[in-house]
């Protein structure tokens, strides 16, 4: 609404995200690496190839089913050098703790990030700590940075996305989002519900190994699948169409969203991944994907088309067509 | 308006019931529908189960459609 | 890449829209009376499934959109007192007053509670007793029941700073107003399935035999929605004018009597103001004099700034179904999702977000 002040909104990685990076940071910091504006930055120095990242994690709470902010700050930096076709080599991890919090809560969450990072097969090499008084940081907040060798013969981007090549979806969605929002809400999930957090450099390698041509990848969370896809296809002029009735998403995630009126389409997910592929090779990468752990559910979801650019449109479960557009704003609870 | 959601009743103890969709459970006040009774399917809206969901009716609308357009569900 | 069950689900809706096709024979324009339709209109894509002579267009309910700028401004209002806690449904956040939002007012720090059900609002009213409580009653019939029975409870349970900020409002007459306007063609109408749930068939007979206009109440999923479609498609072909409905499993004739009594026990018919409408009469609920100690305007003095309308804004007649949202010359421009001039942009249910999100239902692939 107003101009002047950050809403919370601003930070739902939507369309007001967007406008924010755009108009106040691009412009301040301005250079070519930066304006790849891609899940991590691509440095070159002196012939070897880097790719480099950052993230902070604030999440609430900081423990749910399936993982926590520990957990989720390994693997979201760890996947987001992984996007960009990367191999995660170390990662930074600074605190700013409040003032009071629990030392053993502390422990737990280091430990998920040591067990994280070994599963990842990074190291976390260096770090800072701040304290701040009561009151100001919410129990913790977790930045990580980290930086990966970009693998041989990949280059992931944007501009290599072209129209006839399929789209495929690692597994089912929502499940993190739904994890967190759970219990705000009142409602008990089944012990199947957990947040879907998940290090999927693994996974990358060896899709990359047998295809390192796939042309782009990236992990839909802020914003869901519909946002990341609506990304892509703006920065990369294509259109995009998929089908709804082929989107894996679990019973109990799609009734929390029935009652509450969320669309699963734009919830976060951070365990899986959208793969863009030459048609040829989809078999193969789906075969790939549906053999390790983090790809079982891997489904082809749409493809690329050339027109319209710039829009995704989804084929609905009667056949009908609809604009899929970026996230705008926080989604909230709905009665109507 | 409005968003509301069938759900089957698991458990009533006077007037709040726990009903269950797709692996979820929720607390659910009956204030609206006392008569409600376990193992019935309800319309929940607010908090609030508002009517009775009736199977039988149900089938008959999918028959109909069935009828008409020759393919089922 | 689509299972069976989608491929049946495309084969019997294709049949539906097939026979729409064959029934309709001139334009003939229905109108759907409730967000909850409109969002699901869009989000199903049927629009493009149905043959160009029927058009369907969205009427005035959006409980949030209808809401005027006076009681966002009392809410408002109401929120800068440290010893008040306000608690809405999401829907409301966005909703522009003359001045503010509620958003704005929490982003600054006014305390501002979203709840899934109006009865969290006791929890909050019981845990925070030198508090005032305030929860916005905004909802059709569907919802209104849910806001009387918490003041029940907050009667059984003695609670004493509970209070109510109603702006409910009731369907059947505004579509009265609507037709008696008279400047509104329609040729039929899609009758929300869950208001319906709780009014039963009778209140909407008039339509049927007053106005000679068929009505279907209708489900949301998207066959419910061709199904009704395709039942006023027959009933126009046949010059017949009825109440019919296609919503069988939920709907049953004589609605929901309980929620009805706990509504006559705890609020009274009143005048409203309908955004784009003006004042209807007898179409909203008021708090009644049995219960007026829940009453927030009642017991709570307050000062409520000078309400403005925004100039420009056509969501009046967005929501009488005169214009399309692409007509008014504010849509997509100024008037956008994150900031929205009128509440027909907020509500995720409200005609012009459907649009500008949904796209006009066209897609040019």
């Amino acid at each position: 609404m107003k101009d002047d002040l950050i809403l919370l909104a601003h930070g739902s990685g939507g369309k007001l995200t967007h406008d924010l990076i755009d108009k106040i940071m691009v412009p301040a910091f301005a250079n070519d690496i930066l304006a790849d504006l891609g899940d991590g930055a691509r440095i070159d120095i002196q012939g070897t190839k880097l790719a480099f990242t950052t993230d902070s994690y604030v999440v609430k709470p900081l423990f749910f089913a399936g993982g926590d902010i520990g957990k989720l700050a390994v693997c979201g930096t760890v996947n987001d050098l992984a996007m960009t076709g990367a191999l995660p080599r170390y990662l930074s991890a600074g605190f700013i703790i409040e003032e009071g919090f629990p030392i053993a809560d502390l422990s737990r969450i280091v430990q998920s990030m040591r067990a994280a990072a070994k599963e990842a097969g990074v190291l976390i090499v260096t770090g800072d700590t701040k304290v701040v008084e009561k009151g100001a940081a919410d129990g913790i907040y977790i930045n990580t940075a980290g930086v990966g060798e970009i693998l041989p013969g990949v280059h992931i981007s944007p501009q290599k996305v072209c129209p006839g090549q399929d789209i495929i979806l690692s597994g089912s969605i929502g499940e993190h989002a739904i994890a967190i929002m759970a219990d705000r809400h009142g409602l008990t999930l089944p012990q199947t519900v957990l947040s879907d957090c998940a290090p999927l450099n693994g996974l990358v390698r060896e899709i990359l190994a047998v295809v390192p041509s796939v042309a782009m990848l990236r992990d839909p969370t802020r914003g869901g699948v519909a946002t990341t896809l609506s990304e892509i296809a703006a920065q990369a002029g294509v259109g995009i169409v998929v089908e709804e009735a082929a989107i894996p998403i679990r019973p109990e995630v799609s009734a929390v969203c029935n009652i509450l009126g969320f669309d699963p389409l734009y919830l976060a997910n951070e365990g899986k991944l959208l793969a863009f592929v030459d048609a040829g090779d989809s078999a193969k990468v789906l075969a790939i994907m549906q053999a390790h752990c983090y790809g079982k559910d891997a489904r082809i979801i749409g493809q690329v088309t050339a027109t319209p650019a710039g829009r995704v449109g989804l084929r609905t479960m009667i056949g009908g067509v609809r604009l899929l557009e970026m996230l705008t704003g926080d989604q909230l609870p709905r009665i109507c | 308006m409005c968003l509301a959601v069938p759900a089957k009743i698991i458990e009533k103890i006077d007037l709040l019931a726990t009903i269950e969709i797709g692996g979820i459970t929720r607390k659910v006040s009956l204030m609206l529908l006392p008569e409600a009774a376990v193992g019935d399917f309800v319309l929940v809206h607010a908090g609030f189960a508002i009517q009775v969901v009736d199977e039988a009716e149900a089938e008959r609308t999918a028959e109909l459609l069935k009828e008409l357009t020759g393919f089922g569900e | 890449m689509v299972n069976d069950q989608a491929e049946n689900l495309r084969k019997t809706a294709r049949v539906l829209a097939a026979e729409i096709d064959r029934l309709i024979t001139r334009p003939v324009r229905l109108m759907e009376v409730c967000g909850t339709h409109t969002v699901a209109i869009f989000k199903s894509g049927i629009r493009q499934l149905l043959p160009p002579q029927v058009e369907l267009l969205s009427g005035p309910g959006c409980p949030v959109c209808v809401t005027a700028n006076d009681y966002l401004d009392s809410a408002i209002a109401y929120s800068r007192s440290e010893d008040v806690i306000i608690t809405t449904f999401g829907d409301m956040l966005r909703v522009p007053g003359s001045s503010s939002s509620l958003g704005a007012r929490k982003a600054v720090g006014a305390d501002i509670r979203i709840v899934y059900s109006p009865l969290e609002s006791l929890d909050i009213a019981a845990a925070n007793p030198a508090k005032k409580v305030i929860f916005l009653a905004v909802g059709f019939e569907t919802t209104a029941p849910t806001a009387a029975a918490t003041v029940l409870a907050a009667e059984q349970a003695g609670l004493d700073n509970f209070y109510v900020l109603s702006a409910h409002k009731l369907v059947p007459p505004a579509l009265r107003a609507l037709l008696t306007a008279g400047d509104v063609q329609v040729d039929g109408f899609l009758l929300p399935g869950h208001v319906s749930a709780i009014i039963g068939e009778e209140p909407y007979r008039f339509l049927a035999e007053e106005y000679h206009l068929p009505a279907v109440i209708a489900g949301f999923g998207p066959l419910d929605i061709l199904q009704a479609v395709y039942m006023l498609a027959e009933q126009i072909n046949a010059g017949k004018a009825v109440v019919e409905n296609q919503y069988g499993r939920v709907v049953k004739q004589a609605g929901n009597p309980t929620a009805r009594q706990i509504l006559t026990k705890v609020y009274k018919e009143c005048d409203a103001t309908w955004r784009g409408l003006g004042v209807i009469a007898d179409s909203g609920l008021t708090i009644n004099d049995n219960y007026r100690r829940y009453d927030a305007l009642a017991n709570l003095p307050v000062e409520v700034e000078e309400t403005r309308e925004q100039p420009g804004c056509r969501c009046g007649e967005v929501l009488r179904g005169k214009i399309k949202p692409a007509e008014c010359p504010l849509f997509g421009t100024v008037c956008v999702p994150e900031e929205p001039l009128g509440s027909c942009m907020v509500s995720v249910e409200g005609t012009c977000a459907a649009w500008y999100k949904y796209g006009a239902g066209r897609w040019q692939g």
